[in-house]
């Protein structure tokens, strides 16, 4: 019964923010229904939750309404209105996505609200996966509702953000007891499910063939494996063929974007057996694709590294310099360009600057043992 | 992302002339004063939904260090003038390394001596992050 009330609290939400309830009155109808759900259902199960649950909200709701207008005299008696059909149901949940991503709030505001509202989260939850005080994290998702409150809720956010604050979820991994990786990848697919913008499948495929190398990032005791080393055996072959298939059909529309591109560069990674046997002209061609559509300092270092596998590092090299030197990992992918080169001595004093340089701990400490195997073999 | 802001006693640049007038030559309201308002900058920091943690030390430690197996820590100190002293901390969670330098001006903008501002160096320490998952 938890799951699906999970799964029904951001549609019936989604209703009755579409019916014209504002964000905060309308979370407090739904959070009364689910007392009342918990209360009623395990002994008298209705036929139709989610008409259930509407209805029940939406009384609620009215009834708040209602005791306030009634302080200001004012007739509802329009406000009555039958259960949508299916079709409006998916369009119920998308609105309170766009609306929950909203451009006029922070990254971090529109990240934990996606969370609390459409993946129906408790604040405890996001609070323990961001590692900060409940208190804080309540307060955050307060305001949040306030300033989407007072933006104009007919323009919800563009597609853009919502795929960028979901983008954010899938990359922040798991720290806490909750996945955000699933997380994100469950709410993709709902949205991918209702749109059908070729970008949408695109990171859907991009977050599958990550999640697929998961386990076999890091070791055991938590330390990084680069893409390389990893043990491909433990890659899950089921959400590779589900990545590789979604990203078929959004390619098939011809509506290349930047998360289809980087889907695709994934793509082949995952399809080759062994790091030998990576296709490095196809991936270098996918970076200049992608290369066109952005103009990421980030991608520009990426790609590097393929131009490295191509056509050798001193290409690799000359493709570094072209890279402001300020973009995340730039040291780290020139010590391993030199110490491709054979050049192992600057390769080290570059591992050791890199590791200083790192902002994760894991990175730190696997940069920090490149250095010490590139000095030992000097 | 989160910061670290470190206060100090001592070390640091050159503090301001604000800065330098130490708290033991300051007026008891003008104490208070400073007292309310770290910790309005506290609430406010809290009503933002960005405040972590916050903690004071005591200006006294010891310094501690392994000798060999079954023999007792090696223990030295407390130096009376060490050249760096940290007196405590914030920890804020925010979305952006200016929020981070905003929040730590604020900070420092902490009344002193005749209510003017302290002026006082506050150290921004970024923490590690989670490595990215998506990497290529």
């Amino acid at each position: 019964m938890e799951e699906l009330l999970r799964d029904l609290t951001p549609q019936v939400l989604g209703v009755l923010v579409r019916r014209g309830a504002d964000f905060a009155a309308a979370e407090d109808a739904v959070q009364e229904a689910l007392v009342e759900a918990v209360r009623r259902w395990p002994d008298d199960p209705p036929a139709e939750p989610r008409g259930w649950l509407i209805t029940v909200a939406w009384r609620k709701f009215i009834d708040a309404r209602r005791s306030e207008v009634a302080r200001h005299r004012r007739e509802l008696a329009d406000l009555e209105e039958p259960v949508p059909g299916p079709t409006e149901q998916r369009d119920d949940t998308l609105r309170l996505l766009f609306l929950c991503c909203h451009p006029s709030l922070t990254p971090g505001s529109a990240v934990a609200l996606t969370l609390r509202a459409v993946g129906g989260l408790t604040t405890r939850q996001i609070a323990e996966a961001y590692l900060v005080p409940e208190a804080t994290m309540a307060q955050r998702i307060s305001r949040a509702k306030r300033t989407i409150g007072a933006a104009d809720v007919g323009q919800p956010g563009d597609l853009r953000t919502v795929l960028k604050v979901l983008y954010l979820i899938f990359n922040e991994g798991y720290t806490g007891e909750v996945d955000l990786a699933a997380e994100a990848i469950r709410l993709t697919r709902q949205l991918a499910a209702s749109s059908d913008e070729p970008e949408v499948a695109g990171l859907l495929a991009l977050m599958l063939l990550h999640h697929a190398r998961r386990t076999a990032r890091f070791t055991d005791d938590g330390a990084l494996v680069p893409l390389a080393d990893q043990d491909r055996a433990r890659w899950d072959t089921a959400a590779i063929a589900a990545g590789v298939e979604i990203l078929q059909a959004a390619l098939a529309r011809d509506r290349l974007g930047e998360y289809q591109a980087q889907a695709a560069i994934a793509a082949l990674h995952a399809d080759a057996p062994s790091a030998a046997e990576t296709d490095w002209t196809q991936v270098l061609e996918w970076y200049d694709e992608l290369a066109r559509l952005t103009d990421s300092p980030v991608v520009a270092l990426n790609r590097a590294v393929a131009v490295g596998e191509v056509d050798g590092p001193l290409a690799g090299l000359r493709a570094v310099e072209r890279v402001p030197d300020d973009v995340p990992r730039h040291t780290a992918v020139r010590a391993y360009l030199h110490e491709r080169a054979g050049d192992l001595s600057v390769a080290h004093e570059l591992y050791a600057r890199a590791a200083r340089q790192a902002t994760s701990a894991a990175e730190r400490d696997h940069l920090t043992r490149q250095a010490a195997r590139t000095r030992s073999s000097v | 992302m989160k910061y670290l802001l470190l206060k100090h006693y001592r070390g640091g640049p050159t503090p301001t002339p604000n800065g330098a007038i130490l708290m033991d030559q300051w007026t008891p309201e003008e104490v208070s004063d400073h007292i309310a308002f770290m910790r309005h900058v506290a609430d406010t920091f809290r009503e933002r939904g960005e405040f972590v943690d916050a903690q004071a030390l005591s200006p006294e430690g010891t310094f501690v260090r392994y000798d060999a197996d079954g023999k007792p820590p090696v223990t030295d100190g407390p130096f009376a003038e060490t050249k760096d002293l940290i007196a405590g901390w914030m920890i804020i969670d925010v979305d952006s390394v200016e929020r981070a330098h905003e929040a730590a001006a604020y900070l420092s903008s902490a009344p002193g001596k005749d209510g003017r501002p302290l002026q006082e160096w506050i150290e921004v320490r970024p923490f590690m992050e989670e490595p990215p998952t998506v990497t290529d």
